[in-house]
């Protein structure tokens, strides 16, 4: 760490310490845009420093200076730390609040389409999808619905696109899903098979998984529905608006937006082209 | 001169809390954010309710980016790790610090970066060493680091890990932390 262990150390001294923190983790992440092409500068700055010295203290470095000498010339550490970046731990069923909501506000919209297309953004492993499959399927509409799945790194899409999961975390998600009102037996919808649970392919059947970076690429489609929760918390204000202009343009009218319980759509510009489905689970639906 | 205040607290933190938000002169207008290890299944707002019975302060689970009022007490929402940047609230989803989301570590750490000597950190009660690391490195980047007195916590063990973690600036009974912040902060 670059962090003296000094309890003394005066204002004077200290303010530099972060100001040099602040310039290597600024040429770091210009480092790596201009290497890999991958911009994380509008990354929430709080977290993403807690996830750049989680990485340098993994490569047993001292400095994250020395963490962007590695990253130039060592690709496999760029991948490690996209993965660090990308994961967002959630589980299956994670607020089964939100999930009652969608069954009992969201489904009957979706049921007067004779199609609908939803884009889980920002999937990571995809327990959103897995979970949102199960629910469409058990409330009839999984048929007649493709769900598009995107994150930023294709080692995560490919581990989400696989569906298997520990099974040690079973009967969490099976107690989610139980409070979200699921409707079957939770374990019908994957297979033990040592210690993880081998989730039913007839679950992907209508995904498509997709790498799609929210900072830098553009709308592929139009939506009956979006479904974004707790990956925008990791951007910055700069970058939050952009990706809410992003979504607006791709749903299609009265389209839904779905958020994270601490997500506010009051702080964008975007606040007043939608109105809320369910306020307090920060459901959305596009009128303008 | 001082412009935010953290505390972190887990085991007897909800009665500490209380008693420092009741005893706290309205002069001290500093926002305050609290990381208070609770349940997952903690009800939302619940615990805002209860300590806004507490205070005039307005108390609330923010959202995240919610932007840091003076007179207001933020809360750290179940299951989410609470920091700040300049200014506002961000929110995190990432693994568990020492097994606590909301960790007070994380939450320190985040206060020390951003307010550097205008920050001031307290650790009260609790049953485990969380808020130790982050308590010293508000102290390390020029802020104040004030720990309840462990003889007078209802678990010694944060407290007692603080203070072995940094040298603090005040080590002190609950009752005379609110006298201490308004001589610092008002």
């Amino acid at each position: 760490m670059a962090v003296p262990l000094s309890t003394h150390a005066e204002p004077s001294d200290v303010a530099p310490e972060r100001d040099l923190e602040t310039l290597e983790i600024d040429l770091l992440l210009e480092a790596i845009f201009r290497r890999y092409g991958l911009d994380f500068r509008e990354y929430a700055p709080a977290s993403l420093k807690r996830r750049l010295y989680r990485r340098m203290q993994a490569e047993g470095l001292e400095t994250l200076s020395q963490l962007q000498d590695r990253l130039l010339h060592h690709p496999p550490t760029m991948e490690q730390l996209l993965v660090d970046l990308s994961i967002n731990v959630t589980a299956m069923f994670r607020d089964p609040s939100f999930y009652v909501a969608v069954r009992e506000k969201v489904v009957p919209l979706l049921h007067t389409y004779p199609f609908t297309r939803i884009w889980c953004a920002g999937c990571s492993t995809g327990e959103e999808v897995y979970s949102l499959a199960i629910l469409l399927h058990e409330e009839g509409l999984y048929d007649r619905t493709r769900i598009y799945a995107t994150d930023i790194n294709e080692l995560v899409i490919q581990s989400a696109r696989e569906g298997v999961f520990p099974l040690d975390r079973m009967k969490q998600y099976t107690q989610n899903y139980i409070k979200a009102g699921g409707k079957g037996d939770f374990s019908g919808y994957y297979t033990a098979a040592y210690d993880n649970a081998v989730f039913s392919r007839s679950l992907t059947e209508n995904v498509v998984f997709a790498q799609h970076n929210l900072a830098m690429d553009r709308s592929f489609n139009e939506f009956n529905m979006i479904v974004c929760r707790n990956v925008m918390i990791y951007f910055d204000k700069t970058l939050q608006d952009r990706v809410h202009g992003l979504f607006h343009e791709s749903l299609a009218t009265f389209g839904i937006l779905a958020l994270g319980h601490k997500e506010s759509i009051n702080f964008t510009r975007f606040a007043d082209r939608y109105e809320e489905i369910d306020a307090g689970e920060r459901i959305y639906r596009k009128v303008a | 001169m001082y412009e935010l205040i953290a505390i972190g607290t887990s085991w007897g933190g909800l009665d500490a809390v209380s008693r420092l938000l009741d005893g706290l002169h309205e002069d001290v207008h500093q926002p305050i954010v609290v990381a208070q290890h609770r349940s997952v299944e903690s009800e939302e707002g619940g615990l805002a309710r209860l300590l806004a019975a507490h205070t005039r302060r307005i108390v609330t689970d923010p959202d995240d980016k919610t932007l840091l009022e003076p007179d207001h007490v933020y809360l750290a929402p179940p299951d989410y790790h609470v920091l700040v940047e300049d200014g506002h609230v961000a929110l995190s989803t990432d693994a568990p610090v020492l097994y606590a989301r909301p960790s007070i570590d994380v939450l320190f750490e985040s206060v020390a970066d951003a307010y550097g000597r205008h920050a001031v950190g307290i650790v009260l009660t609790g049953a485990n060493s969380d808020g130790a690391r982050g308590l010293a490195r508000i102290k390390d980047l020029g802020g104040v680091a004030i720990v309840q007195d462990p003889a007078t916590s209802e678990r010694r063990t944060m407290p007692d890990a603080a203070i072995a973690a940094t040298h603090a600036d005040a080590v002190l009974p609950l009752e005379e932390i609110p006298l201490f912040l308004y001589g610092l902060c008002a």
